[in-house]
């Protein structure tokens, strides 16, 4: 299956969750993930299971005004 | 200054701060001079944002930025800078809240790229879920009386209009309306947005604005580290003079020194 992680295309077998595209992706701490433009609260990462073409976004602290 | 210090706090939402002074974090020529600017300005809080994370290196933030804000120890203020719609917002608020660990958020919602006006037809119903949902709302929004009093109603306890457009430093663009505003709402408002000069802080702040929100003013001036100390004195000075009352204005002259006892007075023949 095919998913994006910040709008590059990763593959992921069929059935992981969004602890298996953290790893794929290598994010380090901190952050904070939305899939399809939905929060996703860190305790749900492990059951929360992807599919095809699903769109996450993986942020973290930047500088802001 | 500390708050046992300071008998004028800046409060918001029940929460007392020491200074009126709130901080952006972008744009510095180094975090050296960020971390100077902030220990010389003493701000209440540091704004600061989320952007995607780059898989292998991150340049723009991270680790290294979140090392840095750990050891300033002042409150994050997280925005949703760049957001254009009431589902960017809450989503991006809500990952804010879970990363920065806290309840405060700067709510934006531009409407328009080119002034970075705020959306001021969408930005209340989303202030109102964000409030319901628990977030202590700081909305950037304009000058307009209607849209501020809105906000107001569905329980923003405090709220961040306009000066200028973001970034450009011409200060107070609509005198009259922002005076206005002061005069028919009584929350605590935040100037936010488009303060170039120490003077044009101070000048809100006679107005009896409550707070100036400052990035870029600091950030690209020519040496930060000494505006920020700038700004944080005019800030003082204006609210000062707020409280103080300054005098009203007259059209003509009216001599300072007495008239009465005037050496030489009438004393020429002619």
């Amino acid at each position: 299956m095919e998913i994006t992680i910040n709008q590059t295309p990763f593959k992921l077998p069929q059935g992981a969750s969004i602890v298996e595209a953290i790893e794929a992706f290598g994010a380090e701490p901190p952050y904070a993930i939305a899939l399809n433009l939905t929060f996703v609260h860190r305790q749900r990462y492990s059951e929360t299971i992807l599919t095809q073409g699903d769109a996450l976004e993986i942020v973290q602290p930047v500088a802001g005004g | 200054m500390s708050l046992l210090e300071n008998p004028d706090p800046l409060v918001l939402y029940g929460t007392s701060f020491p200074s009126r002074l709130l901080l952006g974090t972008a744009q510095y020529p180094s975090p050296e001079v960020l971390r100077q600017a902030v220990e010389i300005s003493g701000p209440s809080f540091l704004t600061v944002s989320l952007r995607r994370q780059a898989a292998g290196h991150n340049e723009i933030g991270g680790q290294s930025f979140w090392d840095l804000l750990s050891t300033l120890k002042i409150p994050f203020l997280p925005n949703t800078a760049g957001c254009h719609t009431p589902e960017e917002v809450w989503t991006t608020a809500q990952m804010a809240r879970e990363v920065f660990e806290t309840p405060w958020i700067k709510l934006e919602l531009i409407g328009d790229d080119y002034t970075l006006q705020p959306d001021t037809l969408e930005m209340v119903g989303v202030a109102e879920r964000l409030l319901q949902d628990g977030f202590k709302v700081l909305p950037y929004c304009t000058e307009d009386l209607v849209l501020c009093r809105r906000l107001v109603d569905i329980g923003c306890e405090a709220i961040m209009p306009w000066a200028a457009p973001i970034g450009t430093g011409r200060g107070a663009l609509n005198p009259y309306a922002l005076r206005l505003l002061r005069e028919r709402l009584s929350v605590p408002m935040l100037i936010d947005a488009g303060i170039g000069r120490p003077s044009h802080a101070c000048e809100v702040m006679e107005w009896g604005f409550d707070g100036v929100l400052l990035n870029t003013a600091v950030a690209k001036a020519a040496d930060p580290i000494r505006l920020a100390g700038a700004f944080k004195k005019a800030i003082e000075a204006g609210r000062e003079a707020f409280l103080g009352g300054t005098m009203t204005q007259r059209e003509t002259a009216e001599a300072s020194t007495p008239i009465l006892g005037t050496p030489f007075w009438h004393q020429n023949p002619s």
